[in-house]
């Protein structure tokens, strides 16, 4: 598992003289499924259509018409959906999905007109129609659901702590104490270390990639982060790594239009054909070209579940 | 050919005579000064009741109204030289130049944002103009320094951005470092860099640059106060001058002592010369003031305000969205709209009443100060129509279009933003040296109004007391 691997190499990473003591309570944070629960009152968010029967209905041809398929997007995620700032492309793990999904549908990955989406937007921009889809580290919950239709889980995402290296805290747990914490406001991770703050104190900021920038000068000791987002930060500074475990459980899919059934079945199927084949499916290609290196140990795509 | 009254005269002089020997031992043993000054206020009684007595008391009082005269106005008259002088040496220039801090931090920090833009392919102009608009505030801050004075707030600020420059210029190598190996914490780095000149640096000049006009209104109105001690005195003493005469005139029928007419004619000419020549430095400085003070004001502003937009719009662009306000709209887009509302408003060609381009126009009095305005007005209208045009491309999905026509492709801004931003900068930097000059020769006009009035006032002064002491002594010695 994921969690064994990044908790192992926290641990060896812990200066000799404090790691027997601290590496127990790195132990004690486990996921917190029914702090989840609480919040979610539907059982099962992330199940989705099966990709069988009406694959090619009004809202996929309505996509063929276009000649194009119009996909949200966020382009300041590294390694998930961001601008490369030499070419002014977009790529990404996030990107490389769209492209799947334009070729399968178009039969040419170029097909797509990319729309930038801030996270607020997402949500509006598909029930007005102004997009297609949406690949946007985007996760499924109760609330989500009855506004948009959401495709299988195509990562597990958490909320997950990241340090410099050398840096005594071990995960989200009593390690944190006396230290000054960074999140994005209005993320889960602030409402997380305001519920539990473990003793540090709090800075917030207005994009997670600004808690980076506040790591690198010094001004805070950590950041609480979504662990694909932190992937995506430690990325860009090989001085800073992932501690401990993922704490919070998000689901991430591809979300569409609550009325576009067909195309959430036909994406649905995509998805199939993407985990399908062992380590070398293009799920698996896609997760070690851009996101192994900095979010370690994941050796399968998550299951899909089904609703009918 | 009248004679004066001997009984009058020497009757009372009998008793004077006696008033001097006891000054002798006054100031001798015990009786202290309450003593000596009574007797000497005794004496002048005494001397006030014979005519000579008389006439040695109204030419003292004469002759030291007259000197009187000439010190306050030739002291109030330099003290308004001076401040004038301060206006135009000193003041002015402090505050010019920390107008030029707040403008070179906000030219570079738009800078520094186009110069992200391109990436990789920054223009070496680009780069140079960044480098010149850091250096230039350096240099000025030290020069601000070390000719700033007495003024807390004008050294606190001075040094607060001298400690946040660095920090900032380093903010924004980072931002660049980044930004080259193609990661996109590079416009984290630019953004957080952008906050601390919005935030610090720029309040902090503007703070400067308020002290330092602050200083430059307050030499104004030293310079331009009625000097009314000098006319009040001037006028109490041609009055008096009148009646000595008159009295003559009456006690001789004589109708000139030419002493007295002198010191009349020199008092009025002093007279005239304090108010005609204050009126006219007055009305010069009144109409540098509106160029210097006001004019530069409103123009200065209305360059950081378009400065700052052009900052928000290349940011709307490094950001792509990551940054929303309350109401979930891209901040820099709505700092943008806020700046471009203050630099010219909505509506169609005109700029909207009340805002800075429209003060400016209205401010300018001549062609050569309103062409500018109105070519500025013209090119902004235009930024804003090419800026909704980038702006729903980006918004569709063509990032590559609205960069192109924001910052130009290739160095080449042709149809871009940035070639009408440019444009409009470049006009108001002419305006502003329009005006300049304009100041200049007016505040020097005013200056040169007040030359030689203190000296001059001081010698006419000087000789019409001695014109008082030679007429009344002339009346004098007709009892000897």
């Amino acid at each position: 598992m994921a969690v064994c691997a990044l908790t192992a190499t926290a641990v060896t990473l812990l200066p000799g003289d404090g790691a027997p003591h601290r590496a127990v309570p790195a132990a004690a944070t486990t996921a917190r499924p029914a702090e989840q629960a609480v919040k979610d009152t539907c059982p099962s968010p992330e199940a989705s259509l099966r990709p069988t029967g009406d694959l090619d209905g009004p809202a996929v041809r309505r996509i063929k018409q276009q000649g194009h398929l119009t996909a949200g997007v966020d382009q300041n995620s590294y390694r998930w959906g961001y601008r490369d700032p030499a070419t002014g492309e977009l790529s990404g793990f996030d990107i490389d999905l769209v492209r799947a999904i334009a070729k399968d549908i178009l039969g040419d990955p170029q097909k797509v007109n990319f729309v930038a989406l801030s996270t607020s937007n997402r949500i509006p921009a598909l029930r007005q129609h102004k997009v297609d889809i949406v690949v946007r580290t985007m996760t499924i919950n109760c609330d989500r659901i009855r506004q948009v239709a959401f495709s299988t889980e195509y990562f597990k995402g958490g909320q997950q702590v990241m340090v410099p290296k050398g840096s005594p805290v071990t995960g989200f747990d009593d390690s944190l104490k006396g230290k000054r914490v960074c999140t994005a406001d209005g993320s889960t991770a602030k409402a997380e270390v305001e519920r539990a703050p473990h003793g540090s104190t709090l800075l917030t900021v207005t994009n997670q990639l600004d808690c980076l920038v506040r790591l690198q000068l010094g001004q805070v000791d950590a950041v609480v982060n979504d662990n694909a987002l932190a992937a995506g930060q430690a990325a860009q500074d090989p001085t800073v790594q992932l501690v401990g475990q993922p704490f919070t459980a998000e689901p991430y899919g591809v979300a569409m239009n609550l009325d576009d059934k067909d195309l959430v079945r036909r994406v649905n199927k995509v998805l199939e054909d993407y985990r399908s084949g062992g380590s070398d499916s293009p799920w698996m290609r896609a997760y070690r070209h851009w996101l192994a290196s900095d979010l370690k140990g994941i050796d399968a795509p998550p299951e899909p579940k089904y609703l009918d | 050919m009248s004679h004066p009254q001997p009984s009058g005269t020497r009757a009372p002089r009998a008793p004077a005579a006696p008033a001097t020997p006891p000054s002798a031992p006054a100031p001798a043993p015990s009786p202290p000064r309450t003593v000596a000054w009574r007797e000497a206020a005794d004496r002048l009684r005494a001397a006030a009741v014979t005519e000579p007595g008389r006439l040695r008391i109204i030419g003292a009082v004469l002759a030291a109204l007259l000197v009187v005269l000439g010190t306050v106005t030739a002291w109030q008259v330099a003290a308004r030289a001076s401040a004038a002088d301060a206006v135009v040496h000193h003041s002015q220039p402090l505050s010019s130049d920390a107008a030029a801090v707040y403008r070179s931090l906000a030219d570079a920090d738009s800078t520094a944002a186009s110069g992200f833009l391109a990436g990789g392919q920054e223009p070496r102009t680009v780069r140079e103009r960044y480098d010149d608009d850091i250096a230039l505030a350096s240099r000025l801050l030290v020069k601000a320094a070390a000719n700033t004075d007495g003024s807390g707030t004008a050294r606190e600020r001075i040094a607060e951005l001298n400690a946040k420059l660095p920090e900032y210029t380093a903010l924004v190598e980072a931002a660049r470092a980044n930004n080259r190996q193609g990661l996109p914490l590079g416009g984290a780095y630019l953004r957080y860099a952008n906050d601390r000149m919005r935030d610090e640096l720029l309040p902090a000049a503007n703070a400067l640059y308020q002290a330092e006009t602050g200083r430059l209104h307050s030499d104004y109105a030293d310079a331009k106060s009625w000097p009314w001690a000098a006319l009040g005195l001037g006028v109490l003493t041609l009055a008096a001058l009148g009646w000595a005469q008159r009295r003559t005139f009456l006690r001789t029928n004589r109708v000139f002592n030419q002493g007295l007419l002198a010191a009349t004619g020199a008092t009025t000419v002093v007279l005239l010369w304090l108010a005609v020549g204050h009126g006219v430095a007055r009305s010069e400085l009144q109409t540098s003031y509106a160029h210097g003070a006001h004019s530069l004001e409103v123009l200065t502003e209305a360059r950081i305000a378009s400065l700052q937009a052009r900052s928000n719009e290349n940011l709307t662009l490094v950001a792509r969205g990551s940054v929303l306000t309350k109401d979930d709209e891209d901040a820099y887009e709505v700092k943008f709209r806020e700046g471009m509302a203050k630099l010219v408003g909505s509506g169609g060609a005109d700029p909207e009443p009340g805002s800075l381009l429209d003060r400016a126009r209205a401010l300018a009095d001549d062609k050569a100060g309103r062409d500018p305005v109105a070519s500025v007005i013209k090119d902004v209208r235009e930024w804003q129509r090419r800026h909704r045009d980038a702006r729903s491309h980006d918004e569709s999905g063509d990032y590559r279009y609205a960069v192109d026509h924001v910052i130009g492709k290739q160095g080449d801004t042709r149809d871009s933003t940035g070639e009408t931003f440019d444009s409009a900068d470049k006009t108001l930097g002419n305006a502003l040296d329009h005006e300049q000059n304009d100041f200049h020769r007016a505040a020097d006009d005013g200056r040169e109004a007040l030359s030689g009035l203190a000296a001059g006032s001081a010698v006419l002064a000087v000789l019409a007391a001695a014109g008082a002491v030679l007429g009344v002594g002339r009346r004098l010695s007709e009892y000897r």
